[in-house]
């Protein structure tokens, strides 16, 4: 295992290394597009309600009285701080935003993909492994259903059914509001927080709350998965080295899961870390649908009150997000296939 | 899963075949492999395609067999139903006999556990054939645990290693990936996985079709070695008669789905019997070739073969009879049976039947 361990850390290394320029290109278009637009920032945002004088000072605050290219290196500073300034309309920090929204959306939206990879990669490759069977087509035909339908759609679906006719899981927000207001914010990940802090009817409470957002979320991108897992496992099951293990006596199983199903993943792994930087934003609609206080729906307000600097923080944090997942991406595919380390 | 259009075939369609010097059932005189009345056909479906049409052979311990034939024969068909190792849609029918015990019937298990360690097989295109995710040493391991548990982990490596040394690859290249590897060393490394299990019957379908002529030569002498060695027996499926002559003690000549001539390598490419394989030596090129020489047209459609004698429409030699009725099986001398109406015999032709075919009726033919 040591040319597999040593040419495996020098991909890893490469690609970090290699993150960095990608890093800086993005900030820069990020820089650039909020730059672009016309008119001045604090004027749309804050216009018509504070007195010329005023304006100018919050002007001043924000740095965009400066020359353009002096903002830019002070931005490009802030990132790697981690100070992403003031919000222009409500003086929150930006930082603060990502603590809480930020978190709120991490934990839905990894909750909701860990939902997406058990069921998209089980139902795929049973899908797949019993092709043209009862199992196939069920498998196939949820897929295809799950995939159309909008993610507030079925959100409303299941507010209907298991928070009225039922009963059973509240339909909105993180956690109720006693646990909202009780619980010891350690990670912000609520959660994390209650399990450590020891409130476990606050855990569950937390866990319930979770469910359908997350339910939702996840089954609609499972669609996705489903039939590329599915197709893929489909080609590699045709593949020579199939014939030949089972030629070797190799059995079916074995084959399915150790040579098949593992060749199948190499594009999946792909598709689903991309699925997944799209879920970090796209998850607006769920947030929405279900009120969580995610960092989607507050991009969103901020728009509406064309608070430049909330906005460029706010993009910068997702552009760092993409760059880290493309980077476990990467990871991940070097770990599987060994053809693409160096 | 789909059935092929009509029953499967239950009985042979020509004669059973009995091999000169027939040995007895299950006895010590028993070959290694024999085959009688094989058919393999393939569901499509509409009419099947009959890729492998009652064909009757067989290979002793330590020998080894040429199986020669156009592309699109049935060779390959044939090789791996032999072990069973066929897609979901075809159905095989026949006999199959290894050590006596008939493989056609067997269950899935049953066949898996003869793959490997009893019966080998080789591939024609060795870049493929390696699961690209694991290493060599990942194959051996699988190989070696499903077949031998009760090898330990050292002595698994250890005959892994040994194996792999006796076809070249040093171990310092045990851990690596398969596209490290060229061609050459691909396919030797496919062979001694094939070997570490010491089968004593191997399958080898177009070894060295794929990879030039100094690897083909050390290819060749791997497996003539096997037979030395371990007394191994050989199916080597190859469309490369020059290999055959060289390498091969038998010769068995196809001709869609059908074993035409059958015999001594030797007496076979000295005295060829049918005119197909008078045909396919005619179309060798050696040093001394001074005009290329083809077989016109192309082996039939195995959904619609032509009647009576498949080869009847490219016949050059081809009589009324070859059209109306299917040839019988004759036996020659020194171990040499053919399938063609040019050895007869005489009493089976019909009057008229010896009459040559026209050769208008050739030439359409030949374009359908």
């Amino acid at each position: 295992m040591n040319a597999h361990g040593t040419s495996l850390r020098r991909y890893a290394l490469t690609r970090v290394a290699l993150a960095i320029p990608t890093v800086l290109i993005l900030l820069t278009m990020v820089f650039l597009l909020m730059r672009v637009a016309p008119g001045d920032p604090i004027q749309s945002a804050l216009g018509g309600r504070l007195s010329q004088q005023e304006l100018d000072q919050r002007r001043a605050a924000a740095g965009f009285d400066k020359p353009i290219l002096e903002q830019y290196v002070e931005y490009i500073g802030d990132v790697f701080t981690l100070d992403l300034g003031t919000t222009l309309t409500d003086n929150r920090t930006v930082t603060s935003i990502i603590v809480d929204n930020g978190t709120a959306t991490l934990e839905l939206t990894v909750t909701a993909f860990l939902i997406t990879l058990v069921v998209g990669i089980s139902v795929g490759l049973l899908a797949g492994r019993y092709r043209d069977t009862p199992i196939d087509l069920g498998g196939r035909l949820f897929g295809i259903i799950i995939y159309a339908a909008p993610v507030f759609f079925l959100g409303f679906l299941a507010q209907l059914l298991f928070g009225s006719v039922l009963g059973w899981l509240p339909t909105s927000g993180r956690a109720s509001p006693v646990v909202n207001f009780e619980l010891d914010t350690v990670t912000h990940f609520y959660l994390i927080d209650s399990l450590i802090t020891g409130n476990f009817s606050a855990f569950w409470d937390c866990v319930q709350h979770l469910i359908l957002p997350a339910v939702t979320l996840g089954l609609v991108i499972s669609g996705v998965l489903i039939r590329l897992v599915r197709v893929n496992l489909l080609q590699t099951m045709k593949g020579d080295y199939v014939e030949a293990a089972r030629a070797r006596g190799v059995p079916e199983r074995r084959i399915v899961l150790h040579h098949a199903f593992r060749n199948a993943m190499v594009p999946v792994v792909t598709v689903a870390g991309l699925q997944f930087a799209i879920l970090l934003g796209g998850a607006v609609l769920t947030e929405q649908t279900f009120n969580w206080p995610g960092i989607g729906s507050e991009l969103i307000r901020y728009l509406d009150e064309r608070d430049y600097i909330a906005v460029q923080g706010i993009i910068t944090i997702f552009a760092l997000a993409v760059v880290i997942i493309s980077l476990l991406i990467d990871m991940v595919t070097a770990f599987i296939d060994p053809r693409v380390r160096y | 899963m789909s059935e092929p259009g009509g029953s499967p075939p239950s009985e042979p369609g020509e004669p059973v075949t009995s091999g000169p010097g027939e040995p007895a059932e299950g006895g010590p005189g028993e070959p290694l492999l024999a085959v009688r009345g094989l058919r393999v056909w393939y569901g499509t479906g509409g009419d099947p395609v009959r890729a492998v049409d009652g064909v009757s052979f067989e290979i002793g311990a330590g020998e080894t067999v040429g199986l020669v034939g156009e592309s699109g024969c049935g060779k390959s068909t044939l090789g791996r139903g032999v072990l069973g190792l066929l897609p979901d849609n075809a159905t095989a029918a026949g006999e199959v006999r290894y050590r006596g015990r008939d493989l056609v019937g067997l269950s899935r298990r049953e066949l898996r556990d003869l793959r490997g360690p009893e019966i080998g097989l080789i591939f024609q295109e060795p870049m493929t054939r390696l699961d690209p995710l694991h290493t060599i040493a990942d194959h051996f391991r699988e190989t070696l645990r499903i077949h031998e548990p009760e090898l330990g982990d050292e002595e698994t490596r250890k005959r892994s290693l040994e194996t792999l040394a006796r076809m070249g690859i040093p171990p310092t290249r045990f851990r690596q990936y398969p596209h490290e590897f060229s061609g050459g060393m691909r396919q030797r490394i496919m062979i001694a996985l094939a070997l570490v299990l010491r089968p004593s019957l191997l399958i080898a379908d177009e070894p060295t079709t794929a990879l030039d002529v100094i690897v083909e030569a050390q290819i060749l002498q791997i497996l003539a070695d096997l037979r030395e060695n371990f007394d191994t027996g050989l199916l080597l499926i190859t469309h490369n008669l020059g290999i055959v002559a060289e390498a091969c003690d038998r010769v068995a000549v196809m001709y869609a789905g059908q074993i035409v001539e059958e015999g001594e390598a030797r007496r076979v490419f000295s005295e060829p019997a049918h005119p197909y394989t008078r045909a396919l030596l005619r179309s060798t090129i050696s040093l001394r070739t001074t005009g290329l020489h083809y077989i016109a047209g192309a082996p039939p459609n195995l959904i619609d073969p032509p009647p009576a004698c498949r080869f009847h429409p490219r016949c050059p030699d081809a009589m009324a009879v070859c059209r109306e009725r299917d040839p019988i099986e004759v036996s020659l001398a020194a171990d040499q049976r053919v399938s063609c109406w040019l050895h007869g015999p005489e009493d089976e032709i019909p009057p008229q039947g010896a009459e040559p075919l026209e050769r208008t009726e050739i030439a359409i033919a030949e374009e359908a």
